[in-house]
């Protein structure tokens, strides 16, 4: 397929791994950040892990929607479809995060709640339309690249009137979980970032100007094709040895500095920032998620419906907060792959196929009794 | 969900919409966030929308510099046989 096949050339990424080998100083240890969970899937699924040196380490960051989403979010959406008899629509991967009393949106909806699984708020809306007489709820969750196709449906909803659509905003910023991961007590020992692709589409390569500048913490975008990630750890383990920070852009075919900007109006004009936001594994971020602007407090389901947010702590035998801090590895997790598998999850970085657990459970776990 | 990929876009269906080829599989998406995509071009498409046209002089821009490094490669190898 076009501009997908070219960049998976087995032979090309051989060559970009020599050149890894070649310039990474043996005496030196790379700990380098993929913050998003769609490179973490490549990384793991074109075993680009094997194909670095020993001493280029590669730490999964927090960039999945699903793993970051706490329980007690879940559990609001739960509540919506278990109490209110609304129809819960959300992406698929949503529906398998663990919530509580042993339930998830799945669990719920065996239970007899009314779940859909839709993969575009194109299909919401239409849900909505299709059932005038029942309410119907969005489970809007994700980073930068879900939030304008909900903008463009509450601004879709506002005008043809829809009285019967609400959302439950769960949709969060990159920039400040990148700050809130350099911010963390203790610290996190990083080298440099390989920043989101799709994210970036959207917000551009500026928005990451300050981790270089301020934290002086090298950033390459790059794209989701295996043949980018290797190329972007190139770049870093080059400027890492340049004694450079800088913001680079490997993605250029998709990523410009300004990003869409039509997309950046669209959700300035439908969302404005959350005072404070709880993430599993970060904690409380202030200014970190988005809510509804008042204008639209009309399709705010937590207004609406009056479900507010419970804090509820994770599974204690569960790692996933230290794992989404780039602190621990799946495997040194006791539960990892025993009681939490991906067919039952325990915590949420099991769930999505993006999140660390896994793809490591997926692809990498053999490697170290091989 | 992160997952999305690019597509060429096939048809200009309803205003703001077009069917665009993922793989062989034909969908329609929203253009709603893009201006001016045309029939031939590619874009990102990512739950049901698309977030960015993709450039194709960048993308074939890269896969030559990914080319190049293998080149030059072969002639640093040659040079020190």
């Amino acid at each position: 397929m076009k501009y997908v096949d070219e960049f998976r050339d087995g032979e090309l990424a051989k060559n970009i791994a020599a050149n890894i080998a070649r310039e990474a100083d043996p005496k030196r240890t790379y700990r380098l950040m993929e913050f998003c969970g769609g490179h973490t899937h490549a990384i793991s699924r074109y075993g680009i892990a094997d194909l670095l040196p020993a001493n280029v380490r590669m730490i999964h960051g927090p960039g999945c929607p699903v793993c970051v989403l706490p329980i007690g979010r879940v559990d609001q959406a739960i509540r919506l479809a278990r109490e209110h008899g609304v129809i819960l629509c959300t992406y698929a991967d949503t529906v398998r995060v663990p919530a509580s009393d042993n339930l998830s949106l799945m669990r719920a909806k065996a239970k007899g709640a009314d779940v859909r699984m839709i993969y575009s708020t194109q299909d919401a809306l239409k849900v909505a339309r299709d059932n005038p007489q029942r309410e119907v709820v969005f489970l809007a969750i994700g980073f930068e690249t879900t939030t304008p196709p909900t903008a463009v449906a509450i601004q879709q909803a506002a005008a043809e009137g829809l009285k019967n659509f609400s959302i439950l905003c769960d949709h969060v910023l990159t920039p400040a979980a990148m700050h809130a991961i350099l911010a963390v007590e203790g610290g996190v020992a990083l080298d440099g970032f390989v920043g989101p692709a799709h994210v970036s589409t959207v917000i551009g390569s500026k928005p990451y100007e300050p981790f270089a500048d301020d934290y002086g913490k090298p950033v390459v975008i790059a794209g989701f094709e295996p043949l980018d990630v290797m190329q972007a750890i190139l770049m870093l383990v080059r400027q890492v040895n340049d004694g450079r920070a800088e913001v680079e852009n490997e993605f250029t075919r998709a990523v410009t500095r300004e990003g869409n900007l039509k997309a950046q109006q669209l959700v300035a004009e439908v969302f404005e920032l959350r005072d404070m936001f709880e993430w599993r594994g970060l904690g409380s971020v202030p200014d970190s998620a988005l809510k509804l602007r008042p204008k639209y407090a009309a399709f705010d389901a937590e207004l609406k419906f009056r479900v507010d947010y419970v804090e509820v702590p994770d599974n204690k035998a569960c790692e996933c907060a230290a794992i989404l801090r780039g602190q621990k590895r799946p495997q040194e997790c006791k539960i990892f792959g025993t009681v939490c598998t991906p067919e039952n999850p325990v915590g949420s970085c099991m769930v999505s196929s993006e999140g660390a657990c896994a793809a490591h459970y997926s692809y990498g776990r053999f490697r170290e009794v091989a | 969900m992160c997952l999305a990929i690019p597509a060429r876009i096939e048809e200009l269906t309803t205003p703001g919409n077009a069917i665009v080829n993922l793989g062989g599989v034909r969908k329609e998406i929203s253009l709603a966030l893009v201006d001016d995509a045309a029939v031939g071009e590619y874009v990102i498409v990512h739950v049901g929308y698309a977030l960015q046209k993709l450039d194709r002089e960048e993308a074939e821009r890269t896969l030559e510099m990914f080319a190049e490094m293998g080149q030059l490669d072969e002639l640093r190898e040659e040079l020190n046989t």
